[in-house]
């Protein structure tokens, strides 16, 4: 599959009377965007506000984090079978609004959402704060079951997202990249012979209610492992449904950009080939894992790898799926890395991972979750500071009269991430 | 502002005593720096300075290991310094052993941070890395030029109570302590420069050893249990009223034998935990909610089982190393063998 992306940079959002993107800016008009969303009979109210880098801003509790994109050439349309009609997409041409984020806030579980902060210390430790973020307010009428509430909000960033990409359509990208995916047959050309099998087995969350993963909008944890990809991924086919632990989670925004599918692409056909990408699930089951994990060797061996990068999602209950992809891979000969995360507890000196194995002997880890963080207080908070306390990560007496937090670093949204998104690791 | 007090400790080979034949010279205690201690000064600056030196032989300190800590300690104390190293031993097996000794007990008796620096394989570093902060250093004194500064660096650190960083940042030996940094790359490079060398055959490092784990397979069933001896062992820190072993309630260094001949049931008043990990409430209360002597007991007279051996075993797993734990399974391993045990209900909390 071929996709050409053309991004188009975001230096500023404001609002005015009309939607579009000029000169490198986002004018938002509230009142139609937020139309869709205030449809929906769960969502009380919603309102937008502007968190722009290095602003005293803390936004919380934050759900999903999307970037806008809009299809413009070739099949289907962006998050299909979520916003737009299931379709094949991952081909023709792709705008992206680059530099800016739809930022989904708001209360839905209370101990599941995240921090992010656009100043300070803990700007340091979330990607999310050098973007330009449109944040999406939302609050839910009284009596709501947190499910279906949740469908509803996610639903709501997506639209949101996929609404402000439309205003990309006409534009003149700044860059486009393309990014081409070989068909089986291709990958065993002559001039690639030499190169070592490189495929990636990408772990989604579907632990089950609210902890889970749309795939062209299947539930993940009603599907067996398949094949995507990469540039599929790309135009919004894998979209985040899960409220967890804020700083494993991968949001809608890493999925779009995922690092190790960009890191793999830029050395194929010169350092390796990659020869394709395995989507599997985290299901609770024991019999889901073995089946899930005996499916992903099963096509690992099919795709003839030598090699694979195999990343994962949560904490804990995956880490035993984690290990077994691994061992599976490795028992048939196939080389692994896992990036994976740790909880060592505060101290560091607990056991990281939940399950281990001697043939996990590659490992790169995005950090310590449980480590420590004191966040300074903020001036202006988008969202709410009531759940602080209870979020993952957080203690009672997080928040502290100052409103300074300390809190684990667990609590902020993406400071961990297993896809290998940051620089943060640990020793 | 006045300078930080720093007190050395060397051998007798780096304090110009001379070599192996004077290793069997005791401490002593010479005012200033000295040997490698010049190097330290220079590079602390204004900042700290080392008031107080002490030369000792690797042999006298490693033969007479308790009069030697104990001098040691005596001539630290009399200096009152800010902070103490040790070092570097590079790879001298004996004045690796001293350096890690003679650390550990300062930074417990004095609660004085302490420094020192050893080459990866040195004994002393296998034996003191998670306990003492130590500094990887070259395999001989030609290290000293490199060990010198960051030693130096991670001092004045430590003196100052700042953050200590990662052990790959501040160039320590893993201590077993997980520390946040932040790499020059992205986790995903990170890891496709990994695969690659993993591909090649090149050595790489993961950033995350995997523990490992003893995978023992189950021994087959037992046929008959109404002719099976039925022993009890735990973690759960059951012991007879006052632990008279004084089992730690965390970390613990040993387990205990304890008899439950005749004993039907236990009470608050004959038995309760000493694991520290739990709300001991309902454990004190009630012990067999721990070790369920009662129901074996029950079980025994019924002829379900044929017999409760008469003595069970307990630790506390509260934090307890596996090293440890696995001592102490060996050698209860053995002794329930040697009672002739057909079968042990193991219990943790």
């Amino acid at each position: 599959m071929k996709l050409e992306v053309g991004y188009i940079d975001i230096k500023g959002i404001r609002f005015g009377d009309y939607n579009a993107v000029e000169d490198g800016i986002l004018i938002v008009n509230p009142e139609p965007l937020l139309e869709p969303v205030l449809e929906d009979p769960l969502i009380k109210s919603a309102h937008f506000e502007i968190a722009t880098p290095g602003e005293s801003i803390r936004i919380t509790p934050v759900k999903d984090v999307i970037e806008p994109r809009v299809k413009v050439e070739g099949s289907g349309g962006v998050f299909p079978g979520m916003v737009s009609k299931v379709d094949t997409v991952g081909s023709g041409k792709t705008h992206v609004l680059r530099g800016m984020a739809v930022v989904t806030a708001g209360p839905i579980v209370g101990f599941q959402e995240g921090i992010i902060d656009m100043t300070g210390v803990g700007a340091e430790y979330t990607p999310f704060s050098k973007l330009h973020n449109l944040v999406l307010v939302m609050e839910p009428v009284e009596d709501f079951k947190q499910h279906e509430y949740e469908a509803a909000a996610r639903l709501a960033g997506l639209r949101t997202a996929a609404a402000i990409g439309e205003l990309a359509r006409e534009l003149v990208p700044d860059e486009t990249v393309v990014y081409e995916t070989p068909t089986i047959a291709e990958t065993f050309k002559e001039e690639w012979k030499d190169l070592p099998r490189v495929g990636y087995v990408m772990m989604l969350q579907s632990q089950g209610l609210l902890h889970d993963t749309y795939v062209y909008g299947v539930d993940a944890k009603r599907t067996l492992s398949t094949l995507i990809s990469a540039t599929e991924v790309m135009d919004g086919a894998i979209v985040s449904g899960n409220c967890v632990s804020a700083c494993d989670k991968n949001t809608t925004y890493h999925h779009q950009n995922n690092p190790v599918i960009h890191d793999l692409l830029a050395v194929h056909g010169k350092k390796i080939n990659f020869v394709g990408t395995i989507i599997t699930n985290e299901n609770v089951y024991l019999d889901d894992k073995i089946r899930s994990s005996d499916w992903t060797a099963k096509m690992a061996n099919y795709l003839s790898l030598d090699a694979a990068i195999i990343s994962q999602e949560g904490f804990g209950n995956p880490d035993t799926d984690l290990i077994m992809n691994c061992t599976k891979l490795e028992k048939q000969g196939i080389k692994t890395v896992i990036i994976t995360d740790e909880y060592a507890g505060q101290d560091g000196k607990s056991q990281s991972l939940a399950d281990a194995d001697e043939l996990a002997n590659a490992v790169v880890t995005g950090g310590n979750a449980n480590e420590v963080v004191i966040l300074p207080p903020l001036d202006r908070v988008i969202g709410t500071l009531d759940y602080v306390d209870t979020v993952a990560g957080g203690h009672a007496g997080s928040l502290r009269p100052d409103g300074s937090i300390e809190a684990e670093l667990q609590i902020i949204t993406g400071s961990t991430n297993e896809m290998g998104f940051n620089r943060m690791s640990a020793r | 502002m006045s300078k930080f007090k720093v007190v050395h400790y060397i051998n007798q080979f780096f304090g110009q005593v001379g070599g192996e034949e004077m290793a069997h010279i005791p401490a002593e205690k010479r005012e200033g720096p000295a040997g490698p201690g010049l190097a330290f000064s220079k590079n602390f600056g204004d900042e700290a300075e080392i008031v107080a030196t002490i030369v000792c032989g690797d042999s006298w300190f490693n033969e007479n290991l308790e009069l030697a800590t104990e001098t040691v300690l005596e001539m630290v104390k009399e200096e009152s310094p800010d902070l103490f190293i040790a070092g570097p031993a590079f790879n001298a097996g004996r004045y690796g052993v001293a350096c890690g000794t003679i650390c550990d007990a300062v930074q417990t008796e004095l609660g004085i941070p302490v420094l020192t620096g050893m080459y990866v394989e040195n004994p002393g570093a296998d034996m003191f890395r998670t306990k003492v902060l130590t500094v990887s250093t070259a395999n001989s004194a030609a290290g000293m030029r490199k060990a010198v500064p960051t030693m130096a660096k991670l001092a004045l650190k430590l003196v100052k109570g700042e953050r200590i960083g990662a052990s790959v940042e501040e160039g320590y030996l893993p201590d077993g302590v997980r520390r946040n940094f932040f790499d020059k790359k992205r986790g995903s490079t990170r890891a496709l420069e990994m695969l690659l060398k993993k591909i090649a055959g090149a050595p790489f490092e993961t950033e995350y050893p995997m523990p490992t784990f003893d995978r023992v397979p189950p021994m087959p069933a037992i046929k008959d249990m109404t002719k099976a001896t039925v022993a009890i062992v735990t973690s759960g820190g059951i012991v007879p009223k006052g632990n008279p072993d004084r089992i730690e309630s965390s970390s613990a260094s040993k387990y205990g034998s304890y008899s439950i001949e005749g004993v039907d049931d236990l009470t608050s008043d004959t038995f309760e935990t000493a694991h520290g990990g739990h709300d001991p409430v309902y454990a004190n209360e009630d012990a067999d909610r721990v070790i369920p002597v009662d129901v074996l007991r029950q079980y025994e007279k019924e002829g379900k089982i044929g017999k409760l051996h008469d003595w069970f075993y307990s630790t506390t797993g509260n934090g307890t190393a596996v090293a440890s734990a696995k001592k102490f399974a060996a050698e209860i391993a053995e002794k329930l063998i040697s009672y002739d045990v057909d079968a042990v209900v193991l219990t943790s909390t």
